[in-house]
């Protein structure tokens, strides 16, 4: 069936918003494979995003490990700082080719927030943005940003006050506004056509990596990794390598302080069929199908449920998802730091954590290649606290 | 016939609106649910909406959102409001009872435990706003079997093609939402509400109830004109929310007397 990966996906939403979602699946695919549209995207990618963006050699760490080659694939050094404004500016260019004026969006950890705001302010759209509460504090510097960038900021006091509940607000906001409004949903989950076409628009990253570590090593890695909240980066890595049968592919969710603790973030590894904010998938629930509240420190990984096609992937057993605690993950933004020149936002911190864990156990003729998602400057006060906070609980125990 | 079609079918004749109040089970609070359902069945609702608590009402505005939340924190779950209708009917009560609540309650109970369930304890049908009538027919499979109705939306965007088809489906009534929106108290109602209503009776002989935004008397009236029911439920959490704790089944019996009798007062053109 039409926006389904084989049983998740589909849209679980009122009736209010169908005419939408079909009106958007409907255009989507006119004008997606439309020459001038492809083109239009292309030239933004390259001229205001920076595309493409390069692959990394990891070289001191390499050495120091004495395991895999690592290479970075470097998001971080697109525009605004995350893989996150290849598909704000894409669904932006379409939202206007279809006639709409106004874009809501929610965001995390704000760096969807900020990409959004970019497009809107390059292509002169009305944007609105929700952002749970405890999200905007522990992220005030992509706060800043947005409004700088000239967007209408929606602090979201609901619920956990988290991503959750800002796309929630982002919804009903949608649902009260469906004439003239598109909803610029910032990952790949949600009700059909949004799966789909987040993908599409962040499969750029796969096809430009794929492509580089050909010509770099000339041979296919042997494992691909990135971190999955929502799912987009990941799913934008991963879906060039999808036929690659030789290419192992890692997804690494947030396992907050620890699978077992109950305070997490990790629906792929824990979690049960359900349906959540418009689509059915694995997701972090009670025995009465209430969402759990979710824990990470990375803000943009802190969500109870995954993208379909990752609930997919991982019954097809195609991914394998494991998950990497905020103490793992805060080392390795500081090692990334410390050893390599680069700042990795807590979320891709995810992901280089686990990659450093694995390469030691690798031959040295292994390659590995991590989607460094996005750069950790909005993370900065709160990760050196963090990290200030680790240490002297060690040296104390 | 089924105790929603009776009902119906009785008003059509009398000429009246059916007036169809909306309540999460276990608000404001879970001793009092059972005796303030009674209440307002006894004060006139013709059909009673019984919310199934769910912390992330995404069709709902804030004081539905509230009122559910509170009744989630008060320990309620799908479980306790399948045996409070149980109760209820237990002790006589012939009301019709839909139970509205989001698919995933529905899933994580089973649907098939939930339909034999639901039957059991006298429950008529079910309201699901983020259930499309596209992805419904695993649920209308499992509901149809035990005679229980699925009732569907129509919104003032649904298209003509999409309209036939949700008409298609529809059982017991259709939920026409009057706004485009979420749950929540109005000053007016739309001018368009009128004409949405009047295309859709055009399609269906399936009773048409208008829900969101409906707060008053006025409203009530007016939508007795052309609809066969009223909705009514952020505008009920409101007047218990404003009432002391030993005033709300007063307030709450006086409301619901008020907006039936607003039902009365206009013949229906039907």
């Amino acid at each position: 069936m039409e926006g389904f990966f084989g049983q998740y996906g589909g849209a679980y939403v009122a009736e209010t918003l169908i005419r939408n979602l079909e009106e958007l699946y409907g255009e989507y695919e006119r004008i997606k494979d439309e020459e001038d549209f492809r083109e239009e995207i292309s030239q933004l990618l390259k001229n205001f995003v920076g595309r493409p963006t390069p692959i990394s050699a990891l070289h001191r760490i390499t050495a120091e490990l004495g395991g895999a080659k690592l290479y970075l694939k470097r998001e971080d050094l697109t525009h605004t700082g995350a893989h996150k404004i290849n598909n704000a500016l894409a669904q932006a260019v379409l939202a206007k080719r279809m006639g709409k004026t106004r874009i809501v969006a929610e965001t995390g950890a704000g760096q969807h927030g900020v990409a959004v705001a970019t497009a809107c302010s390059l292509l002169g759209l009305k944007c609105v943005v929700y952002m749970g509460a405890v999200d905007a504090e522990r992220q005030a510097p992509n706060v800043q940003r947005m409004q700088l960038l000239g967007a209408e900021l929606h602090l979201v006091h609901s619920g956990q006050k988290t991503l959750k509940d800002a796309i929630s607000e982002a919804i009903r906001d949608w649902i009260t506004h469906v004439e003239d409004t598109h909803y610029l949903l910032g990952s790949a989950v949600g009700p059909h056509p949004f799966p789909n076409m987040v993908r599409d628009f962040q499969s750029v990253i796969g096809e430009e990596a794929r492509e580089q570590i050909l010509e770099a090593e000339g041979r296919l890695p042997d494992y691909v990794i990135a971190c999955v909240g929502g799912g987009s980066n990941s799913i934008g890595m991963f879906s060039a390598f999808l036929n690659d049968a030789e290419v192992k592919l890692v997804g690494v969710q947030a396992a907050g302080e620890g699978l077992d603790s109950g305070k997490h973030a990790s629906p792929l590894l824990k979690g049960t069929h359900g349906i959540i904010q418009g689509s059915l998938t694995y997701m972090l629930q009670d025995e009465d199908g209430q969402i759990l509240e979710t824990h990470s420190i990375a803000p943009g990984l802190d969500y109870p449920g995954a993208g379909p096609q990752h609930s997919y992937l991982k019954d097809t057993g195609r991914v394998e998802y494991t998950s990497v605690n905020d103490r793992e993950a805060l080392l390795a933004f500081e090692e990334l730091c410390r050893k390599e020149g680069i700042l990795p936002a807590l979320e891709s911190s995810h992901a280089v954590a686990y990659a450093l864990k694995l390469v030691s156990q690798l031959p040295k003729d292994a390659l590995v290649l991590v989607n460094l998602s996005g750069r950790g400057d909005k993370d900065l006060s709160q990760a050196i606290a963090a990290l200030e906070q680790l240490k002297n609980s060690e040296v104390l125990v | 016939m089924s105790r929603i079609d009776q009902m119906f079918a009785r008003l059509r004749e009398q000429e009246e609106c059916a007036l169809i109040p909306y309540i999460p089970v276990g608000y404001p609070t879970a001793e009092g649910s059972e005796s303030l359902i009674r209440t307002i069945a006894e004060s006139g609702a013709d059909l009673i909406e019984l919310g199934v608590p769910y912390a992330d009402p995404l069709a709902d505005g804030p004081t539905i959102q509230e009122a559910s939340l509170t009744a989630v924190s008060n320990g309620i779950n799908l479980k306790s409001c399948i045996s409070m209708v149980s109760t209820l009917r237990d002790k006589g009560l012939e009301t019709p009872i839909v139970l509205m609540g989001y698919c995933n309650s529905f899933l994580a109970y089973g649907l098939d435990k939930l339909a034999d369930d639901a039957k059991e304890a006298g429950i008529d049908g079910f309201i699901i706003p983020d259930l499309p009538s596209t992805m419904a027919k695993p649920f209308v499979q499992i509901f149809e079997a035990r005679g229980l109705k699925n009732i569907f939306f129509l919104a003032p965007t649904t298209s003509e093609a999409r309209e036939a088809a949700v008409v298609e489906q529809g059982q017991g009534f259709l939920y026409c939402i009057s706004v485009t929106g979420v749950t929540g108290e109005r000053k007016s109602l739309p001018a368009e509400l009128r004409d949405f209503i009047h295309q859709a009776r055009q399609v269906t002989e399936l009773p048409l109830a208008v829900g969101f935004g409906i707060s008053n008397e006025e409203h009530v009236r007016e939508v007795s004109e052309y609809a066969d029911g009223a909705i009514v439920g952020s505008a009920l959490i409101n007047v218990i929310k404003q009432s002391a704790s030993n005033e709300i089944e007063t307030n709450v019996g006086e409301f619901i007397r008020q907006l039936k009798q607003a039902t009365r007062k206009a013949a229906a053109t039907l």
